[in-house]
């Protein structure tokens, strides 16, 4: 026993940094026979494909050309259309010396979405927050009221339109969105069936047959003399469509309200309303926030049909850049920068909401 | 009390008609809300046929048997301006159909492909697919459709300097010519390789039923490639070994034989297939990651190799997560496939949109969208319910 206890065995050192990368390497990329396989066909891909995309991207590109033939020359992109353009894609055909009204619009919009991020204000403050944001972008777009030139909205579009589809979009079809969700969770046959009816209705028909609808039938729908611009038609649409979508996601929170929440709020003589007001939606809602914010994300992407009734959202707009014969033969440097628009909008969001969720879930467990 | 309703309502309290009452209450609103979705429906209707009568249109569906007068570019059967709406509108269906049906089987091998690579133990192929998904899925469809659409089109070389990365398939900005193959030879092909299918299905229960009753394991695996190989094979060297192989050929300014995908074929299916296999990635990731570690740990402490593992006891837990995401990812590539009208690939909403711009009978056309879609939305989650039912945990 003595004896065992004296012969102490001595620590080993520490491995050192090139042997860790090693130990690393060989974990990571060669511990079998198939991964030393896998790795090797993924770097031959990244070698036939990076390469060449950097070269394009940024080595042999240009971003200073000042006229198309000058991009010609280069055998990479051509940012320089995007110099040339930007104005167009980012604003339409908004007039362009009134063209910081959409910006500020835009960043009024952003404001809200950001803030809506921030749990500080997730309680009725965030309601005045986007009453504000909503009311003062149409404002500033619009114009007519506090000195402001009135254009109408038929000249609205790229990234401010497409903004303003989806945050008015979401904020209208949420309230619907309840509405649908408790009804489908309803004890009356009568409104759950029609709840029932118009969630699947919508959820099984493409977005492109609504707006279809709006641009072609809502007219037909309108008594005569009354008509609704196309833009409105198709944000009607657009709220319509996310509602039913809404309503699904509310429904899952709603599920997962423990009964005797349902119960406890009974046994207080709490009415219908009070109950859903006070006890079950805050938890609910605060469960579903994570896959709302996916809903955003979805709603953000899809208003981009629009452009098929040829609406003037971001797509559109740079659809229209393409279109200048001077500038011709530059479609993929404008695709790709509006899809790298559209990619940090929705990629930030949902990295959001895995943050989200990790956090939501923690306190869960509690 | 309990068994007969009678004695119950004579036990219960006088009910009165006040507002305290639940029940009083529930008729009251429910007649208030059929009674207003009713009331608006009755508005939109009275005015729509207001509408149509004051502009001339006529209702009804008698435009379908109308000659069409428009060329639609393809189709799996043939259409001449001459034929019917209906007709066209039958070519519309078909395509959408076949787009929506190879899209839900390529984005579903890509997409399981690249959700198992996001949990690899190998560094280099989890970022890549990690990279590969979150680009994809948030970038919208639609400018996805457009870019590989540009692709294709402007800066592909034409039929003359096509690119040709493997022999007989070229790439031009007339689309994609693959060989295809012909004759007699492909019939008995075909049947030799559905009666490989009937008989690996029969192979599959007798081993199965052989298995839980002596115990003794059958290699299926090994057996059912060889079926799937040596059947059709047989059949088709019985058959006389007859088999042409249609090989694209340049003839003039454009190919000749062969497939081809036209570009905006080949641009949605890109399209479709790399979006949602985005998507179906995170629903495999997800299903593989929700089967808890000691499931895996126990299999291992049992001595079942990895892969066994993977297909025996992991997978068939996963699948149950992962069924219903899967079914709202088909349900939206047969959606999403309506976005071909902005790229020009006649599938159903295109050729009704051309048909309600010539004849004006927009209602009849967007209901008939609507219809179509509803049809194949709820005939393919009524499949995988079934199938979701199949492989539900049996519970004592």
């Amino acid at each position: 026993m003595m004896n065992a206890a004296t012969n102490v065995v001595n620590p080993s050192a520490a491995p050192r940094a090139w042997s860790r990368a090693a130990f690393w390497l060989r974990t990571q990329l060669f511990s079998s026979p198939l991964n030393t396989l896998l790795t090797l066909l993924t770097l031959w891909l990244l070698l036939a494909t990076v390469p060449a995309m950097v070269d394009w991207f940024f080595l042999n590109s240009t971003l200073t050309a000042t006229s198309a033939q000058e991009c010609r020359k280069v055998t990479g992109a051509c940012w320089a259309v995007i110099v040339e353009k930007h104005r167009l894609i980012l604003f339409g055909v908004y007039p362009f010396e009134e063209q910081w009204r959409p910006l500020l619009a835009t960043l009024l919009l952003l404001g809200v979405i950001v803030l809506s991020g921030v749990r500080r204000f997730w309680n009725l403050s965030l309601l005045v927050f986007w009453v504000i944001a909503l009311s003062g972008a149409s404002v500033l777009m619009w114009g007519g009221v506090f000195g402001l030139s009135y254009v109408e909205n038929s000249r609205w579009g790229g990234l401010p339109l497409t903004l303003m589809l989806s945050t008015f979009g979401i904020a209208f079809a949420f309230p619907l969105g309840i509405v649908l969700a408790l009804g489908r969770r309803s004890d009356m046959p009568a409104i759950k069936t029609i709840c029932i009816v118009y969630i699947e209705l919508i959820r099984g028909v493409p977005l492109i047959s609504l707006l279809f609808m709006s641009a072609v039938m809502l007219p037909l729908f309108l008594p005569e003399g009354i008509t609704i611009d196309k833009l409105l038609r198709a944000q009607a649409a657009i709220i319509l469509f996310a509602a039913a979508y809404m309503a699904e996601t509310i429904r899952g929170g709603l599920q997962a309200i423990p009964k005797g929440q349902f119960e406890g709020a009974d046994s207080l003589g709490l009415t219908y309303w009070q109950q859903m007001r006070l006890i079950v939606l805050p938890q609910a809602l605060k469960i579903v926030i994570p896959p709302l914010v996916g809903l955003f994300i979805a709603l953000f992407k899809d208003t981009s049909l629009v452009v098929i009734i040829g609406i003037f959202d971001l797509t559109q707009a740079a659809k229209a850049a393409l279109v200048d014969q001077t500038w011709r033969g530059f479609s993929i440097e404008i695709y790709v920068f509006i899809s790298a628009i559209y990619f940090v909008f929705c990629y930030s969001m949902s990295k959001y909401s895995q943050s989200l969720e990790k956090r939501l879930a923690t306190e869960h467990q509690r | 009390m309990m068994n007969s309703n009678s004695t119950a309502a004579a036990q219960a309290p006088k009910k009165r008609l006040s507002w305290n009452n639940p029940e009083v209450r529930a008729i009251v609103y429910q007649v208030l809300a059929v009674a207003l979705v009713g009331g608006v429906g009755w508005y939109l209707v009275h005015n729509t046929l207001h509408n149509l009568s004051v502009r001339n249109i006529t209702t009804g569906f008698g435009f379908l048997t109308r000659e069409a007068g428009f060329a639609i570019g393809e189709g799996l059967i043939s259409f001449t301006p001459a034929d019917t709406y209906q007709r066209a509108i039958t070519v519309g269906v078909l395509n959408t159909l076949r787009v929506a049906f190879l899209g839900i089987l390529f984005a579903t091998i890509l997409g399981t492909i690249i959700g198992i690579a996001r949990l690899s133990k190998n560094w280099l192929v989890r970022t890549v697919s990690s990279v590969y998904v979150e680009v994809m899925r948030n970038i919208p469809l639609l400018l996805q459709l457009f870019f590989w659409y540009v692709i294709l089109i402007e800066t592909m070389p034409g039929p003359r300097r096509a690119y040709h990365p493997m022999p007989g398939v070229f790439v031009s900005n007339r689309g994609i010519q693959m060989p295809s193959v012909h004759g007699e030879g492909l019939t008995w092909l075909l049947v030799g390789l559905a009666l490989a299918v009937v008989l690996c299905l029969a192979l599959r229960g007798w081993a199965r039923r052989r298995q839980e009753q002596t115990g003794q394991v059958f290699a299926l695996g090994r057996s059912t490639i060889a079926l799937l190989i040596m059947t059709p094979a047989l059949a088709w060297w019985v058959s006389g070994t007859t088999f042409s192989l249609d090989v694209p050929e340049l003839k003039g300014f454009n190919f000749v034989g062969g497939l081809t995908l036209t570009p905006e074929f080949a641009a949605l299916l890109f399209g479709l297939v790399i979006y949602t296999s985005a998507f179906i990635a995170e629903v495999v990731r997800s299903g593989i990651q929700s089967v808890d570690r000691g499931q895996w740990e126990a299999a291992g402490a049992l001595g079942i190799k990895n892969s066994l593992v993977l297909r025996l006891v992991v997978m068939p837990q996963a699948l149950r997560v992962i069924i219903p995401p899967m079914t709202s990812q088909y349900l939206n590539i047969t959606k999403n496939s309506s976005l071909a009208v902005a790229i020009g690939y006649p599938d159903l909403v295109s050729v009704i949109n051309t048909t309600l711009n010539q004849t004006g009978q927009a209602i009849e056309g967007i209901l008939m969208i609507m219809a179509a879609y509803l049809t194949v939305s709820l005939s393919i989650s009524l499949f995988m319910n079934w199938y979701n039912k199949r492989i539900a945990l049996v519970e004592r």
